[in-house]
C-alpha cells in the first residue's frame, strides 16, 4: 500500500460530493455535499504534504477549513433568508432566473 | 474632309465686357431664386422681374456680341475662367464660359426669343394664380440654357443640359392636376435620361481617353485617338443629342411636351431646348470632323433624315394643333441634325436653320398659343376654322410664320432650308441623291401639313359655331392683348427677314467656330435645286388645298381611312415599337428581379434570422432556472476539460 | 547515513498500523458520503457527514498531521456541522425530499458523469502516481524538529501571514453579512396601526367592520352564557361564544324571558324587590 490510496479515496469522496449536489434537492443536504467535496479536497492536500515532505499542503487545507467555515456561515444565512421567504428550502423551487 | 482646323491654340481670355458674361447665368438664375424664395408675396410684381432679368441678359448679351464683332476674327474665341469647379486627381474641372460666334448666336437666340416669350406669358398665364412660379421655371431654364451653350467643357454643359431637363419637366407637367400632363412630363424626363446617359459615357470616354473634359484639351487631343473611341463618342454624342433633341428613335416625348402651356413649348419645345443637340453636335464640330469621324457622321445624317420624315408623315395625320407643330419641330430638328451630319459643308446651315426655325417656330407656336387663348384651349383643328376674320393679327402673323416654314421664297425657310437641301445633295454619289431626296420630299409633306393646318384653322367655315367646350362654355373666339400680339409681330418680321440677313453672313461670322463653310457642288446646280424645292411645296400646298379647302370637313376625325393614315396617327407604331422592344421586357425584368429580391434574397435573409431565431428559441429552453441542471452541465464541462488535458498529457 | 536512509524506508513504506486503519477509516468514510446522499432525512444525511468526517480527522493524524486531524474533527465535526444541524432543525427537518425527481434525466446523467468523473480521476492518479516515492514528513522543517504544530504556526506567522491576516478579513465579513441576512427587522413588516385595521375592516378584509357584541350580562345574570338582545328584542347569536354554543337553549330559556322582560319583573317604581303590596 502506498499514499497513492488516499488519493483514489479522496477521488471516490469527490465525486460522491459531486453526485448528490446534482441528485439532492434540499438545500441544505446539497451545502453538506459541498462541504464534503472541500473534505475531498483536504485530504488530497494532507496526501500531498506526505508525499512532498512539506508542510504546505496542510497549511492550504487549513486555508480550506477557514474558507469553509466563512462559507457555510453566509450560506446557511442565504438558505434562511429564502426559507423565511419562500417558506421551503428545496433548490427547485427557486427557478425564476430563466427564459 | 480637309477643312479640320485646329481651335484650340486660338483661344483668348476674355477681357473688358467679356468678364462680366457670368451675369447672363446669374440674372436669369437670381430672378429664379427671388421668385421661388419670395412664394406669394412676390404675386403682385414676380412677372415683371421674371421678364426683366431676361430681358436684362438680352441686352448685355447684345453689348457683348457687338463688343466680339469689333475683334478680330482670330480673337473672337475667348474663354472666361470662374472657378476650379470640380479638383479631385487628375480630373479637373473648370468652371468656366466660352464666349464665341457659335455660342453668341445661341445666347442673342435665348434670350431674345426667350424675352419674347416671356412678355407673351404675362398675357397668357394672366389667369394662373400661380404665374409667378411660371415666371421662376422659365427663368430657371433660361438660365440653364445659357449654362449649356456658354460653358467651356462637356461637364459644364452636362449641368445645363440637366438644368434645361429639370425646367422642362417642371413646365411639362405645370398643369400638375391633369393626369396626362403629369404622364407627359414623366415621358419627357424619362426618355430625356436615355439620351443623357449616352452623354454621361461620351463624357467618361473623353476623360478615360484624354484625361479632361475641356472643349479646348478635348479638340486639341481628339485626333490622335483610335477610330473606335472616336466613332463611339461620336455616337454616345449623337445619343444625347436625340435624347434632348427628340430624334429618332427618342422622338416620341416631344409631342406629349406639348401638354405644357403654349409658351413653354415654343420657348423650350421648339426655339431653343430641342436644339440643344444640334448645339452638341454643331461644338463637337472637331470631332465630327475627323475622317476618322466618317461613320459617325453617316449615322447623324441617317438619324436626321429618318426623323425628318417620321415627323412629316405623323404631321399629316394629327388633329391637334401643337401635337402638329410639335412634329413639325422634330422633323425641322432633323433637318438640322442632317445638315450638321452633312460635315464642315452643313454645320452654317444647320445653325442658320436652327435660329430661322426659332423665330418662325415659336411665331407658329404663340400663334396656336393665342388661337387656344381665345377658343376656350380648344386644340382639336377639326373643331376650329375660319377663325382669320376674328383673329387678324394672329391670322396674319401666323401665315407669314407658315409660310416661312415651307419655304416660300425669300422667307426665311427659303434661304435656310434650301440651303440644307442643296447640301445634301452635294454630299455627292447615291448617298447625295438619298439624302437630298429625303430632304426634297420632306419639304412636300411640309407644306401639305401646314396648309392643311392653315385651312383647317383659320380658312373654311367656323365649324365652332354651334359647339360647346369641354367645360361646357360657348366659344367667343377674340383677338388676344398686346403683350401678346407684340411678340408675335416680333417673330413675324422676324420669320419674313431672318434668312435674308443671316443667310449672308452667319457661315463668315461662324467660322472661327465651326471652320470655314465648304462649298460643295453636286449634280444639281442650287439654283435648280431652289426651283424643285418650291415646285414640290407648291405641290404638297397644292393638294392639301385640294383635298381640304374644297370640301366641308368633319367635326370629328373620320374613323374609317387607309393604313397610312392609321399607322400615322398612330405616331408609326413609335411607341408600341419602344413598348414592345423596352418597356415590357423591362417590366418583366423588373417583376423577376423583384421575385429574385423577395423569395431570393429577403429569402436568405429571413432565412437565417428565422434560423437563429428558431434555434435560440430552442435553445433558450436550456435555461431552466433549475440549479441542479446548470451544476449538471458544469458537471460535464469539467469532465470534458479534464479529459482534454489528460489526453494532451498522456498521448 | 543509515538513520536517513531508515527514515526514508519508513517514509515510503506505509506501515502496517496505517493500512489498518487506512482499511478501516477509509469504507467508513465512504460509507457516511454514499449514507449522506442515500438518507432521505436531511438530519440522517447530516450524521453521515460528520462519520466521514470524523473519519478523515483520524486519517489525517494518521498521516502525520495531527494539528489538522483536531481542527478537523474540533472545528468542522464539532462546530460547522452543528451549525448545520442548528439551520436543519430551524427550517424543518421533518422536511424530507421527494422521491420523485421532477427534471428529466437528471439523475441518469449524474450517475453517468459521476462514475464518468471517479473514472478518469481515479485512472490519472493511479497512472501518474505509480512510481512516487513519498519523501514523508520527518524532515527538519516538517514534522522534525520542534514538531508538527510548531511548524505550522510558524509558517502561518512567517511565510503566509499576509494570507493569514486575509482570512481574518473574510471571517469578519462572513460573520457580518450574515447578521445582516439573519436579521429581521419586524418593525418593517410589523403590525397595522389602528387606521389602517379600520380601513381594512371596512374594505372587508375581515369578518365585519365592527367587533363582536359583548354577551347580555345585566343583573339578573352574571354568566356569559347570557346573549345579548338587538333593538328588536331577538337574541344575538353573535354575543355567545362558540364554546357555549354547546350548552343545551333549553337551560338557557329562563334566562332569556328574564332578560327580554317576558317574567314579570320588578317595579321599576320599587326601590327593593318583594316590596310590591301596592
Amino acid at each position: 500500500m502506498t499514499p497513492t490510496y488516499y488519493l483514489l479515496l479522496s477521488a471516490l469522496l469527490f465525486t460522491i460530493g459531486a453526485v448528490g449536489v446534482l441528485v439532492r434537492r434540499n438545500a441544505i443536504v446539497v451545502f453538506m455535499c459541498i462541504e464534503l467535496m472541500l473534505n475531498a479536497v483536504n485530504l488530497s492536500l494532507v496526501t500531498f504534504a506526505r508525499i512532498n515532505g512539506s508542510l504546505d499542503g496542510q497549511i492550504m487545507a487549513f486555508f480550506v477549513m477557514v474558507v469553509a467555515a466563512a462559507e457555510v456561515v453566509v450560506g446557511l444565512a442565504i438558505i434562511m433568508s429564502i426559507f423565511r421567504t419562500r417558506r421551503t428550502a428545496s433548490v427547485d423551487d427557486s427557478n425564476l432566473l430563466k427564459y | 474632309m480637309t477643312g479640320t482646323i485646329n481651335l484650340a491654340a486660338e483661344v483668348q481670355q476674355a477681357s473688358g465686357i467679356a468678364n462680366l458674361a457670368w451675369l447672363l447665368l446669374a440674372l436669369p438664375a437670381l430672378g429664379a431664386a427671388v421668385l421661388l424664395i419670395a412664394g406669394r408675396r412676390a404675386d403682385k410684381w414676380g412677372h415683371l422681374l421674371g421678364s426683366a432679368t431676361v430681358i436684362a441678359a438680352f441686352v448685355y448679351a447684345v453689348l457683348l456680341f457687338f463688343d466680339t464683332t469689333s475683334l478680330a476674327a482670330d480673337d473672337r474665341t475667348r474663354e472666361a475662367h470662374l472657378f476650379d469647379w470640380i479638383s479631385i486627381h487628375s480630373l479637373n474641372v473648370e468652371f468656366g464660359l466660352r464666349i464665341d460666334p457659335l455660342s453668341l448666336t445661341f445666347v442673342l437666340l435665348i434670350t431674345g426669343v426667350g424675352s419674347l416669350i416671356h412678355i407673351y406669358s404675362i398675357g397668357y398665364m394672366s389667369d394662373d394664380r400661380d404665374r409667378r412660379r411660371f415666371f421662376a421655371y422659365l427663368n430657371l431654364f433660361v438660365s440653364a440654357m445659357l449654362l449649356l451653350v456658354l460653358g467651356n467643357g462637356f461637364v459644364t454643359l452636362y449641368f445645363g443640359w440637366e438644368g434645361v431637363g429639370l425646367a422642362s419637366y417642371l413646365l411639362i407637367g405645370w398643369y400638375q392636376g391633369k393626369d396626362f400632363a403629369a404622364t407627359a412630363a414623366k415621358k419627357a424626363f424619362l426618355m430625356n435620361r436615355v439620351g443623357d446617359v449616352g452623354l454621361a459615357l461620351a463624357i467618361f470616354l473623353m476623360f478615360k481617353n484624354i484625361g479632361s473634359t475641356q472643349y479646348s484639351v478635348v479638340f486639341d487631343k481628339i485626333g490622335e485617338q483610335s477610330t473606335g473611341v472616336i466613332v463611339a463618342i461620336g455616337i454616345l454624342l449623337l445619343l444625347g443629342a436625340c435624347g434632348k433633341s427628340g430624334q429618332f428613335p427618342l422622338q416620341a416625348w416631344l409631342p406629349d411636351a406639348m401638354a405644357g402651356p403654349t409658351p413653354v413649348s415654343a420657348l423650350i419645345h421648339a426655339a431653343t431646348m430641342v436644339t440643344a443637340g444640334v448645339y452638341l453636335i454643331a461644338r463637337s464640330n472637331p470631332l465630327y470632323s475627323l475622317p476618322q469621324a466618317e461613320d459617325a457622321r453617316l449615322v447623324v445624317m441617317i438619324v436626321g433624315a429618318v426623323t425628318l420624315l417620321i415627323g412629316c408623315v405623323i404631321g399629316c395625320a394629327y388633329d391637334d394643333f401643337k401635337k402638329v407643330l410639335a412634329y413639325s419641330t422634330v422633323s425641322q430638328i432633323g433637318y438640322m441634325i442632317l445638315a450638321v451630319g452633312l460635315g464642315p459643308a452643313g454645320y452654317a446651315f444647320g445653325i442658320l436653320h436652327l435660329l430661322t426655325h426659332g423665330f418662325f417656330k415659336a411665331g407658329l407656336f404663340l400663334g396656336a398659343g393665342s388661337v387656344m387663348h381665345g377658343m376656350n384651349d380648344e386644340g382639336d383643328i377639326r373643331r376650329l376654322g375660319g377663325l382669320a376674320r376674328k383673329m387678324p393679327i394672329t391670322f396674319i402673323t401666323w401665315t407669314l410664320g407658315y409660310l416661312a416654314l415651307i419655304g416660300f421664297p425669300f422667307l426665311s425657310g427659303y434661304f435656310s432650308k434650301d440651303a440644307i437641301i442643296a447640301a445634301a445633295f452635294s454630299e455627292g454619289g447615291s448617298r447625295g441623291w438619298v439624302f437630298g431626296g429625303i430632304a426634297l420630299l420632306g419639304a412636300g409633306l411640309t407644306a401639305f401639313y401646314m396648309t392643311r393646318l392653315l385651312i383647317l384653322v383659320f380658312l373654311g367655315k367656323p365649324r365652332w359655331e354651334n359647339l360647346k367646350s369641354e367645360d361646357g362654355r360657348a366659344y367667343h373666339p377674340h383677338e388676344s392683348g398686346w403683350t401678346m400680339t407684340l411678340p408675335m409681330i416680333v417673330l413675324a418680321v422676324g420669320s419674313v427677314g431672318a434668312g435674308a440677313v443671316l443667310s449672308g453672313m452667319l457661315p463668315e461670322w461662324l467660322s472661327p467656330t465651326l471652320g470655314e463653310l465648304v462649298e460643295e457642288h453636286g449634280p444639281l446646280s442650287h439654283t435648280v435645286i431652289a426651283i424643285l424645292t418650291v415646285a414640290i411645296s407648291a405641290i404638297g400646298a397644292g393638294i392639301a388645298f385640294a383635298l381640304f379647302g374644297r370640301r366641308e370637313q368633319p367635326v370629328t376625325r373620320p374613323q374609317r381611312v387607309s393604313f397610312p393614315v392609321r399607322a400615322a396617327r398612330a405616331d408609326l407604331y413609335g411607341n408600341h415599337l419602344n413598348e414592345a422592344l423596352f418597356a415590357r421586357p423591362g417590366v418583366w425584368l423588373t417583376r423577376f428581379l423583384v421575385f429574385v429580391d423577395n423569395r431570393g434574397v429577403d429569402g436568405l435573409v429571413n432565412g437565417i434570422a428565422a434560423g437563429l431565431g428558431g434555434s435560440s428559441g430552442r435553445l433558450r429552453r436550456l435555461q431552466t432556472g433549475f440549479v441542479r441542471s446548470y451544476a449538471l452541465s458544469m458537471l460535464g464541462g469539467s469532465i470534458l476539460v479534464i479529459a482534454a488535458l489528460l489526453m494532451v498529457r498522456f498521448a | 547515513m543509515s538513520a536517513l536512509l531508515l527514515a526514508q524506508q519508513a517514509a515510503t513504506h506505509v506501515t502496517t498500523g496505517e493500512a489498518i486503519a487506512f482499511w478501516v477509516l477509509g469504507p467508513l468514510a465512504l460509507a457516511g458520503g454514499l449514507g449522506m446522499i442515500f438518507a432521505r432525512n436531511a438530519v440522517h444525511s447530516a450524521l453521515f457527514l460528520v462519520l466521514t468526517m470524523l473519519s478523515l480527522g483520524v486519517i489525517y493524524m494518521v498521516q502525520q498531521g495531527p494539528f489538522l486531524g483536531f481542527v478537523q474533527i474540533i472545528v468542522y465535526t464539532g462546530a460547522i456541522m452543528m451549525l448545520f444541524l442548528f439551520v436543519l432543525m430551524l427550517v424543518g427537518r421533518d422536511s424530507s425530499d421527494s422521491v420523485v425527481e421532477v427534471l428529466r434525466g437528471q439523475r441518469l446523467w449524474a450517475t453517468v458523469f459521476g462514475v464518468g468523473l471517479a473514472v478518469l480521476i481515479v485512472a490519472a492518479v493511479a497512472r501518474a502516481l505509480t512510481d512516487v516515492r513519498p519523501v514523508g514528513l520527518a524532515g527538519e522543517t516538517a514534522n522534525g524538529g520542534q514538531g508538527n504544530v510548531f511548524n505550522i504556526g510558524k509558517a502561518l506567522f512567517t511565510d503566509y501571514v499576509f494570507p493569514f491576516e486575509l482570512t481574518s478579513a473574510l471571517l469578519i465579513t462572513a460573520a457580518v453579512g450574515a447578521m445582516v441576512l439573519g436579521y429581521v427587522d419586524r418593525h418593517v413588516r410589523g403590525r397595522k396601526t389602528q387606521k389602517e385595521l379600520v380601513e381594512a375592516r371596512f374594505r372587508g378584509e375581515h369578518d365585519r367592520p365592527s367587533p363582536l357584541p359583548g354577551p347580555g350580562v345585566f343583573a339578573t345574570s352574571n354568566s356569559v352564557a347570557t346573549p345579548a338582545l338587538l333593538p328588536d328584542g331577538s337574541v344575538a347569536e353573535e354575543s355567545l361564544s362558540r364554546l357555549i354554543d354547546a350548552t343545551a337553549s333549553a337551560k338557557l330559556d329562563e334566562e332569556r324571558k328574564a332578560v327580554a322582560g317576558t317574567l314579570p319583573g320588578p317595579d321599576a317604581r320599587a326601590l327593593a324587590p318583594g316590596k310590591e303590596e301596592s
